[in-house]
């Protein structure tokens, strides 16, 4: 039997985290590799990177408040006149800043 | 084909062009870096509290390496470790990694399975999301992946131990409006992905999925759903020349 001190269990959970978010990782991109590279899977595949970035901002912008959609439409159009992403991100988080400064 | 990759030898025969995308990806990556670090260190003072050792959050930064998974590791840490369970709760949040994954494969074409093995560990939100607008627009190499990613984790494991000795170094992110950096560098970064008009069904449908399972369902799933939901709308609808 193997003895379960509260360090092995440290150890365990940790081992045990790193190796299934390591899977995930590695695993995609292999699995995308094994996928035809036509047709829908094709569309579907060259969809994916702007649809994950937009799932990740829109339910974070609505949860930020009005303050929250005024940054997020500012960088927005920042980021589309000037093509300068670290210009357009320092704006967003200067208006959420001073927004909440004020309690807004 | 086989590439020692982490030998010195191999360390040697690092182009310039490779070491210049190298070094782009890990500058690219800094101003996000900045808040990456700061909320580091409020989960090192949250582990601390928990009664992790410096060390043991450490390993965990180098071998797990993903931010909203530790934060929920670290607030299930309570003895005896529910070891399944902090598992089960790391697959699920970390479930967006397989599409993330996925969708570097045409970054990854022609490379080894080694150096796949070797690059696709340092792969976070933020130095995907920089190296995927960058491939997009012009083209760019998995070694500046590989630069944000050592950027990116640089500051994770910074900000950590920084919070785990000395107490968090900004007590409250979200007061300095550092929990909207993400949005701002995901804001900032998605118009590289439009395409023009027939983008815009998809997008609509992905942001109604996104916000719609925020709402209905726990953890990180909402990505998952927005994200797979807008590509199966292009794909369905993106029909047409060109569009094979």
């Amino acid at each position: 039997m193997l003895e379960t001190t509260p360090q092995t269990l440290v150890w365990l959970t940790i081992a045990g985290a790193a190796a299934v978010t390591y899977s995930l990782r590695i695993g995609g991109l292999l699995l995308a590799a094994k996928l035809p590279k036509t047709g829908p899977f094709k569309r579907f595949m060259d969809a994916l990177p702007g649809t994950i970035l937009l799932s990740l901002i829109v339910p974070a912008a609505v949860a930020a408040g009005p303050i929250g959609w005024l940054a997020t439409v500012v960088t927005a159009l920042v980021s589309l006149k000037s093509g300068n992403i670290f210009i357009s991100m320092v704006i967003g988080i200067v208006i959420v800043a001073i927004g909440r400064w004020y309690g807004l | 084909m086989h590439q020692k990759l982490w030998c010195p030898r191999h360390l040697e025969m690092i182009t310039s062009r490779q070491f210049d995308d190298l070094r782009a990806g890990f500058n690219a990556n800094l101003v996000v870096a900045a808040s990456v670090g700061a909320y580091g260190s409020v989960l090192g003072l949250m582990a601390a509290q928990k009664g992790l050792t410096w060390y043991q959050l450490l390993i965990m930064n180098l071998s797990v390496f993903a931010g909203s998974a530790q934060f929920v590791m670290v607030d299930m840490w309570l003895p005896p470790l529910p070891v399944a369970e902090i598992i089960l709760a790391v697959l699920v949040i970390n479930m967006r990694y397989l599409l993330i994954g996925a969708s570097l494969n045409p970054l990854f074409q022609s490379t080894s399975l080694r150096h796949k093995m070797g690059f696709m560990h340092l792969v976070a939100d933020e130095n995907w999301a920089m190296t995927m607008a960058r491939f997009h627009k012009g083209g760019t190499t998995t070694w500046f992946l590989l630069g944000g990613g050592i950027c990116v984790q640089s500051a994770w494991c910074c900000g950590t131990l920084l919070g785990h000795r000395l107490g968090a170094v900004i007590a409250n992110p979200e007061r300095w409006g550092l929990d909207f950096s993400f949005v701002a560098v995901f804001t900032a970064l998605v118009f590289s992905f439009w395409s023009g008009k027939r983008d815009l069904l998809p997008w609509l449908i992905t942001a109604m999925t996104a916000v719609g399972a925020e709402a209905l369902l726990p953890g990180k799933w909402y990505i998952i759903c927005g994200g797979v939901a807008g590509a199966l709308a292009a794909a369905v609808l993106h029909r047409g020349p060109g569009n094979a």
